[in-house]
């Protein structure tokens, strides 16, 4: 059940995530992202990372795809034109994508653990908020203060960058 | 059974095809959306390694976890800032297609 709970979703995750790739129009790959963002929060939560799951959902689905769509309406992006394509450029970056696939694909083969089951979890009920919580505000408190001042700079980046008159 | 491996293949080829569309896509929009992709695909195996690797007290190992959090943190906050200096450019420019942004081409 699981399992097949897992191919469904990765499948879901991986063609919606080929079609952002793939489609012409901007406004279907950023529904296509959205697809395969909530796709990739169902196998957190496969891995019992519920507040990862939760968060993916809230803040991809939620804010930063919102951004992206406010973001593709303001500017009144249409359809690309076909333009010409240079076929080298396609070629080079069809095949350094092909070869860090082979070489990605070859490492995992080569590495025993991959090759290992999940262990089991000591009890089913995990109180993961919890135990994600305590480890931010002991161990990594000062990371998280970090983290604040930055999103409080990008705040006001975002600000200046977007008022009318540079000076 | 699924194994470790079976959720690092699907994070490689998400991150593949995320690398792809960096790649060959024009579009700034798009290369920006094929950039989220890539880093949720290095979320999907630190989550994995996560439920791998259980800590003394057989419950996930929550330092990745906490990792992943910080990232899901700064990517949100550097996709505000990259879709405004889009917005920028495309005041000045009137495009958004990285072809036509060629004032420091030699």
């Amino acid at each position: 059940m699981l399992s097949f709970l897992f191919w469904t979703f990765a499948l879901v995750m991986i063609g919606f995530g080929a079609a952002v790739v793939i489609n012409r129009n901007p406004i279907a790959s950023a529904l296509s992202l959205v697809v395969s963002f909530l796709g990739l929060s169902v196998l957190f939560v496969l891995l019992n990372a519920f507040f990862i799951g939760v968060i993916q959902v809230l803040v991809y689905a939620g804010a930063v795809m919102v951004l992206f769509l406010f973001i593709i309406m303001l500017l009144d992006l249409r359809a690309e034109k076909i333009r010409k394509i240079n076929w080298l450029t396609f070629g080079g970056g069809v095949f350094v994508s092909l070869s860090l696939l082979i070489q990605i694909l070859a490492v995992i083969g080569s590495t025993k653990m991959a090759k290992q089951p999940f262990p089991p979890l000591a009890s089913p009920r995990m109180d993961d908020v919890r135990n994600v919580g305590l480890l931010l505000f002991e161990n990594y408190n000062l990371p998280f203060q970090v983290i604040a001042v930055l999103v409080l700079v990008a705040t006001i980046g975002v600000i200046v960058l977007s008022k009318r008159e540079l000076r | 059974m699924i194994t470790l491996g079976d959720y690092l293949i699907v994070s490689g080829i998400l991150f593949v095809i995320g690398f792809a569309g960096v790649l060959l896509r024009r579009n700034i929009i798009i290369i920006f959306m094929a950039l989220e992709l890539m880093l949720n695909a290095a979320n999907l195996s630190l989550v994995a390694f996560s439920r791998f690797r259980l800590g003394p007290d057989g419950l996930p190992d929550y330092n990745a976890q906490v990792l992943v959090f910080f990232v899901i943190t700064v990517a949100a906050a550097e996709v505000a800032v990259g879709l405004a200096i889009i917005v920028a450019l495309f005041r000045t420019r009137r495009t958004t297609h990285v072809e036509d942004i060629n004032t420091l081409k030699f």
